[in-house]
């Protein structure tokens, strides 16, 4: 909270439940985190370790069984359905591992829809998903529909998609699962570039080398958090660039 | 998120299955055309009724002897006697109780009720004879008359049967008996071919009679040939034909539209007054009024109009529910599209609005189509019938299309708004 804003992400004690009774699985017991302006962030942990359930919840998919949740400043809990969905629209971006475009609309169309839903005009919202998929490399793609993109260009064309909006957050589940090295490096690569640009980032994952990308990385174990290491300074560049850059 | 940006979400949803939207979209088609043609047809056939009926002569009554009807006479002189039903035509009805004695119209039942004294409504009165199948031949050829009626002049006037070459005969005619003959379309082409038949002499059962016109054609109405006729002086018809028994009917005009039922009430004062039917008694003559016969029509044929368009709706309601089956399965293939547009921040009532734009352009356009169709369709005669379109029948059936659409499609379009992201994105 270096310039007085609040913190992007904060997380007070968070607990989910699925179930109830004797079969009741606690995916979270307790989460207690906050994640500041301009962090990346990679939270790890073996598959049931509750990353997933986290990421759902940080990003107003699913909401906590208990703990209160502030995004932004805003005690997410206490809005409406039409609010969170404002609030998914203006202040989060999501890429998920399998991509999540829709079928059939062109790259374009499909970088202008968070835009369209955010209430923006025809001609601003062109300009901007050009500019963001220029960012991610795919200016020469706008017109493709996502059958013929290859996986590495679909995840750049969702990474996207996720930037248009200017998010406060973006959030990334799994980004890499389902892509080859090389595909991964380039998404790894446009996360560096974000990160160093101050974009606050949150990766869940299982890959340690994804995870070696990141200022910060959370470990997750049973729903509780066992580790927590920063590698870079919140404002610095992220350690790959860094190494890069010495 | 405007209108337009939704309506163009939607045609996308229906353009990305093409045979699918468009076998949705033949379901409402065909209710809504139906819906529109049947009511058509329905108005067109009471339509050409009404012109039937109006053909007859809209001012005339015919006044018929009955034979129906059973009910106990009152204590009248000829009690307990049983009329037997008699004549060839008649042949058909049989009375199983006593009842007064009938009397049969006579020359002097017309001639009362032309008196201006005991009916003023009535402008003309006309005793008619009919002789049926009579068989004519003129230099060789022949042919059977199927209605060779006598009776007096105003007869063409009351039943609307105007002379377009020729003459009429006059009372001068009847009170002599000449034997002179207005034929029908039919009769003067099966006779004469293309030749004048004026002032040419055809025999009918062995009878000379002299043709002095023609008259107009009428065309068919329903299973009987109105041209097949001829019309003739009554007492020349009695004499050579039919024999001065009683008469077959009698045909009142009344003097405008409007004193129809006046006439109607004064021609049974005077028949009940002469043939002494006292209030008890049924009557035993029959006035056939067209103004009743008319509205009884139109009752039946509403009636009719109304059956086959609660046909048509069925087949619309079934086109709904078509409509209902194909969003929820559209629904279902796109869960997952639904949560990715609601993980990015799309708010319940644009999916609800995309589902219902979708629902509601299938069946609008689908009505539109169908509505073209049945225009179309209009301009055809169906099953001797020429369509008339109501045009309320098409207001109606495009408003019902797009309720429809509205009614069917929100239970999907709901279905879709309310599901919650995460369990959309899992979706498989």
């Amino acid at each position: 909270m270096t310039d007085g804003k609040p913190p992007v992400l904060d997380l007070r004690d968070i607990t989910k439940v699925y179930g109830s009774g004797e079969t009741a699985v606690h995916a979270l017991r307790g989460v207690s985190l906050t994640v500041d302006r301009g962090d990346y962030v990679a939270i790890m942990g073996a598959s049931g370790s509750g990353k997933s359930t986290l990421m759902n919840i940080v990003g107003c998919l699913d909401i906590p069984s208990g703990g209160r949740y502030l995004l932004d400043g805003t005690d997410v809990g206490a809005l409406d359905e039409y609010q969170q969905a404002i609030v998914r629209n203006r202040k989060l971006g999501f890429v998920f591992q399998s991509f999540n475009l829709i079928p059939r609309m062109s790259a374009l169309s499909n970088v202008e829809l968070p835009l369209a839903y955010g209430g923006v005009k025809a001609g601003e919202r062109r300009r901007r998903a050009l500019a963001a998929l220029d960012q991610v490399g795919l200016a020469a793609r706008v017109g493709h529909q996502p059958n013929e993109l290859s996986g590495g260009q679909q995840q750049r064309v969702a990474v996207a998609r996720a930037l248009v909006t200017a998010p406060t957050l973006l959030l990334a589940d799994e980004p890499t699962g389902a892509l080859d090295s090389k595909s991964s490096q380039d998404v790894m690569g446009i996360f560096d570039r974000l990160g160093a640009s101050g974009r606050t980032i949150v990766v869940i994952t299982h890959e340690e080398e994804v995870a070696s990308h990141a200022k910060r990385v959370i470990r997750l174990m049973d729903g509780h958090v066992v580790e927590d290491v920063r590698t870079s300074p919140v404002g610095g560049l992220p350690p790959r660039l860094a190494e890069v850059a010495s | 998120m405007n209108a337009a940006e939704v309506l163009r979400f939607a045609l996308r949803g229906l353009t990305a299955n093409k045979v699918r939207s468009a076998l949705t979209m033949l379901g409402i088609l065909i209710g809504v055309a139906a819906v529109i043609l049947l009511v058509a047809v329905g108005q067109g056939a009471s339509r050409s009724i009404q012109d039937n009926i109006q053909r007859l002569g809209a001012n005339s009554l015919t006044i018929t002897p009955s034979t129906s009807g059973g009910g106990f006479g009152g204590g009248g002189g000829g009690g307990g006697f049983v009329r037997i039903a008699q004549g060839g035509g008649r042949g058909d009805q049989q009375n199983s109780g006593p009842r007064t004695q009938a009397k049969d119209l006579t020359v002097d039942d017309a001639r009362a009720l032309a008196d201006p004294a005991n009916a003023p409504s009535v402008k003309s009165v006309s005793p008619v004879v009919t002789a049926q199948n009579q068989a004519a031949t003129y230099e060789g050829a022949s042919h059977s008359i199927a209605q060779l009626v006598g009776t007096y002049p105003s007869y063409f006037e009351a039943s609307n049967k105007p002379v377009v070459s020729g003459t009429y005969f006059y009372n001068d005619d009847v009170l002599s008996a000449r034997k002179v003959v207005v034929i029908g379309h039919t009769v003067a082409q099966d006779l004469f071919g293309t030749a004048s038949p004026l002032g040419k002499q055809i025999n009918v059962a062995g009878v000379p009679f002299t043709v002095v016109g023609v008259l107009k054609e009428a065309g068919s109405s329903g299973f009987q040939d109105a041209d097949d006729v001829a019309i003739a002086p009554l007492p020349a018809v009695q004499q050579s034909l039919t024999g001065f028994g009683p008469l077959g009917q009698i045909l009142v005009e009344a003097k405008t539209a409007d004193a129809v039922d006046a006439a109607q009430a004064e021609a049974t004062q005077v028949l009940n007054q002469r043939h002494g039917i006292t209030g008890t008694a049924s009557a035993d003559y029959r006035i056939l009024n067209p103004a009743t016969l008319q509205e009884t029509v139109s009752a039946a044929t509403g009636t009719f109009t109304v059956l086959l368009a609660a046909v048509a709706a069925i087949s619309l309601l079934v086109g709904g529910i078509g409509i209902t089956n194909i969003m929820l399965v559209t629904v279902t293939e796109r869960t997952r599209e639904i949560g990715i547009r609601k993980a990015i921040g799309a708010p319940r009532g644009a999916i609800l609005g995309q589902f219902l734009a979708e629902a509601t352009m299938l069946s609008l356009v689908g009505g539109l189509a169908g509505t073209l169709i049945a225009v179309v369709g209009a301009q055809f005669t169906i099953a001797g019938i020429e369509p008339v379109i109501v045009p309320m029948s098409i207001v109606l059936a495009l408003g019902v299309s797009v309720a429809i659409g509205l009614f069917f499609g929100s239970y999907p379009a709901n279905r879709a708004a309310k599901l919650r992201p995460i369990e959309a994105l899992r979706f498989e």
